[in-house]
């Protein structure tokens, strides 16, 4: 007969310690490329020509890398002209010049929200790592995020995926079920741009989006961190966060919710 | 090092040669019975052609009399007809089939094969619904893959496909609802999805029952629907990658090798050893990880909190150790057609080889504490089981498979790669088939996995990790993988200029899922939960 309460008693404690402190753990965050001064403008232009998915822009000797296209396929790593930072803290909130913000969560939300997640159409690695938030390593009920199973309980819709045209009507009713007042936050590249499979085919990324977006979590994957670090935004409690790296700034844009790093700003 | 039990045999040729007689035209190798085969081939690829009206018998002869399992079903559009290829595969003589039938565009009817290859009903219905190919006396034709949105008579996969006047479209939709058999007072059906309340994705599954069992499961997939073939098509190589690798992010590493040795079969190019057996490294890793999310889901499906925990932890380690040395959490951008990204340098690979002998004794652990759990034990014994006369008629694969004493693990069946190059391994079979046999599989598949990296990581040939170029050529190719759930097919079909004419993406989840309902039906309403953690299958690959 296993003893499984001594064995869980046992375990040492793996949780991090994020946001009280940064976690520094390797392998937790694959990092992002960032825009930078490249040697000349050949090089520039070179680093955006070799993007794939067209996320790396050239303007003059600098770059610059929207992280909401890209889908981190790692061929930048080695490129003149893009760094590499090593950080995970690039959530995004919309600014609330955005027509289709939300309000701020007022006070009483602030250290309890519950989510309701809808896949709309992810490639299952987007909702693995958020899966891991709910486990030892992240654990994101400590900080006051829970998973709720009806969306009558839910204040954030956590999306993933570039909303397939079969996911639409579900979507909708999803959000339309969910009390006011309501929030979203859009988790992957794909969420926020459709990415690879963004189009017109068979996905359904409209402007105005089907649903209001507050919070944009770039990555192919985003970690776990990062996501963490949207729902800390999404709460307003920016101030709870280790105080670098510092958080993105997004331009008020309310077309194109593209992210680009602080040191990219003019 | 190449072991010739392991190579392609001629001698299986002329057997099969008469066996079909002239129900077919031998295309390749034009003649069989004198079919030159190098030693060091690792399969023969059999192409044939016959008439519509001729299938059924040849199909018959090659499951039933020449031991073929299907494949797949590829139709591809050429001018005004259709080719649609069968394709079937056998590990005896290391043989592949591919049976070309042409049709009319105007008029596609092929005889159906499902009553025959079972494995082939969804196949026939996906062509049925993308491509408007009619199989006939195929019991269930109709909406599969697109929804009520989409008008009857729209076929995406058509060349001529238009979707802007969709876009638009204001018929009201038709609402949608199961047929039902049950006519028993009490009966009713229960809807589960597609939203869930937890991080499931997006499905949907009526349950038909009288209160207790589960009498009848109705799936409806396709919720995810992205077309991705479609989406391909006219594409380069390197855009085509990274939709191959984004599809079912959980197995990219599997999807992203298939892709690539389908295009270097076509470009006719092996990779550099060194790419190959990294590869092969990525590979078992992520197939590790992933078996251990399919573990850690079957333990919190029972209320197993302090077991999913655990296996939660490795499961994160692994993440972490598949970021750490290559440079991702789930190894997306490292297979490339031709090898490798980078190179992965021996120290990582010495990491690699260490942290995976400390999770192997750590999920060894594990297992044997569950296995003396009897709570945990209860609901899967004897629950969910796959019958392998059935399991062998659906044609399913992978851990499913295995756990009802089905063999057919590529890697042993149809060495490709590097799995030439390493000790040989056995097969993870179990022969209950129930749910308690398939988590049995997937810790026998977890410790062979690491046995595997531990004999390969620290032998890594040195020398390049891809080749330079790749020259450009057209052709068609089958690429075949053994993916974490099973066999994953890729058909590439290249233009000269090398972008894509058409993908076809064969998935284990697809081919799994069709199989799903022997596991569901006739076991109590709180087991369908559990029996979906062992199948461990994925929407994303699934539904493409």
């Amino acid at each position: 007969m296993a003893n499984w309460f001594f064995s869980g008693l046992f375990s040492r404690v793996v949780t991090t310690r994020y946001p009280a402190s940064p976690e520094i753990a390797p392998g937790t965050t694959p990092g992002r490329p960032v825009g930078q001064q490249a040697n000349s403008e050949l090089a520039a232009s070179a680093a955006a020509a070799m993007c794939p998915v067209g996320a790396i822009g050239a303007h003059g000797r600098d770059t610059t890398v929207t992280l909401s296209q890209c889908v981190h396929c790692q061929a930048c790593r080695q490129q003149p002209g893009i760094a590499w930072q090593n950080d995970y803290q690039w959530a995004a909130a919309i600014p609330p010049s955005d027509s289709h913000r939300s309000q701020p969560v007022p006070r009483a939300f602030k250290k309890s929200l519950h989510i309701r997640i809808v896949d709309g159409g992810s490639c299952d690695s987007v909702l693995n790592e958020i899966k891991q938030l709910g486990k030892p390593f992240y654990n994101m009920h400590k900080l006051g995020f829970f998973i709720t199973p009806s969306p009558r309980h839910a204040d954030v819709l956590m999306l993933t995926g570039p909303v397939t045209r079969h996911m639409e009507a579900a979507l909708k009713a999803t959000y339309d079920a969910m009390p006011h007042p309501k929030w979203v936050i859009a988790v992957g590249s794909c969420a926020i741009s459709g990415c690879v499979f963004g189009s017109d085919l068979m996905t359904a990324l409209h402007s105005p989006p089907i649903v209001p977006i507050d919070v944009v979590v770039p990555g192919c994957p985003p970690p776990p961190l990062a996501i963490l670090h949207g729902l800390m935004i999404l709460a307003g409690r920016e101030g709870e966060l280790p105080p670098e790296p510092a958080i993105p700034v997004v331009p008020a844009d309310p077309e194109l919710r593209k992210v680009t790093s602080p040191e990219m700003s003019p | 090092m190449i072991d010739s039990n392991l190579s392609a045999t001629p001698s299986a040729l002329p057997a099969l040669a008469a066996a079909l007689g002239n129900s077919v035209v031998w295309q390749a190798p034009a003649d069989p019975l004198h079919a030159p085969i190098a030693a060091a081939d690792n399969f023969v690829t059999i192409v044939l052609s016959c008439e519509p009206e001729n299938l059924p018998l040849v199909v018959r002869t090659l499951t039933e009399d020449a031991d073929f399992r299907f494949a797949a079903i590829i139709p591809c559009e050429e001018g005004s007809s259709f080719i649609v290829a069968y394709w079937f595969y056998r590990s005896a003589g290391h043989l592949r089939v591919k049976l070309r039938v042409r049709v009319d565009a105007a008029a596609p009817t092929v005889p159906s094969i499902s009553a025959i290859a079972h494995a082939a009903d969804w196949h026939e219905r996906q062509a049925e619904d993308l491509f408007g190919l009619i199989f006939s006396s195929h019991p269930k034709l109709g909406d599969f893959v697109l929804h009520e949105q989409w008008r009857e008579g729209v076929n995406p996969m058509r060349r001529q496909f238009d979707h802007a006047p969709l876009a638009t479209d204001a018929d009201p939709p038709m609402p949608w609802s199961p047929e039902t058999i049950l006519e028993t007072p009490g009966a009713f059906v229960m809807p589960i999805g597609p939203v869930y309340s937890d991080y499931a994705e997006s499905a949907q599954f009526f349950l038909e029952t009288v209160g207790e069992d589960v009498v009848r499961m109705i799936p409806r997939f396709f919720y995810k629907y992205r077309a991705v073939e479609k989406l391909a098509e006219g594409q380069s190589i390197a855009q085509v990658l990274l939709k191959v690798e984004r599809f079912s992010g959980t197995s990219a590493v599997a999807h992203a090798i298939c892709f690539s040795q389908a295009v270097e079969q076509i470009t006719a190019v092996d990779p550099p050893p060194r790419a190959q057996a990294i590869r092969l490294l990525l590979a078992e890793l992520e197939r590790i990880r992933h078996h251990l999310s399919v573990l850690s889901d079957v333990c919190h499906s029972t209320g197993m909190i302090v077991p999913s925990a655990q296996v939660d932890i490795l499961e994160e380690q692994m993440l972490r150790l598949s970021c750490r040395i290559g440079g991702h959490r789930y190894l997306y951008g490292l297979v490339i057609p031709g090898g490798l990204r980078r190179n992965i340098e021996d120290d990582q690979l010495q990491l690699l080889a260490d942290e995976v002998q400390r999770l192997r004794s750590q999920a060894a652990e594990l297992f044997s504490q569950l296995q003396f759990t009897s709570s945990f034990l209860d609901r899967f014994e004897g629950v969910g089981i796959t019958p392998l006369e059935k399991t062998k008629n659906l044609g399913l694969v992978g851990p499913v498979a295995r756990a009802s004493n089905l063999a057919g693990d590529l890697r042993i069946a149809m060495p490709y790669g590097y799995y030439h190059h390493i000790p040989a391994f056995p097969e993870a079979l179990e022969t209950e088939g129930d749910g308690y046999a398939r988590i049995r599989v997937l810790f026998h598949e977890i410790d062979s996995s690491a046995e595997i990296i531990r004999a390969t990581a620290l032998s890594i040939p040195p020398g390049e990790h891809a080749l330079t170029a790749l020259t450009l050529a057209g052709g068609e190719a089958l690429g075949a993988v053994e993916a974490p759930n099973g066999a994953a097919f890729h058909g590439v079909n290249l233009a000269p200029s090398g972008t894509v004419r058409r993908l076809a993406l064969i998935t284990p989840s697809f081919t799994n899922w069709h199989g799903f309902h022997l596991a569901a039906e006739n076991f109590a309403f709180q087991d369908f939960p559990i029996m979906m953690a062992t199948f461990g299958l994925s929407m994303a690959e699934s539904d493409r």
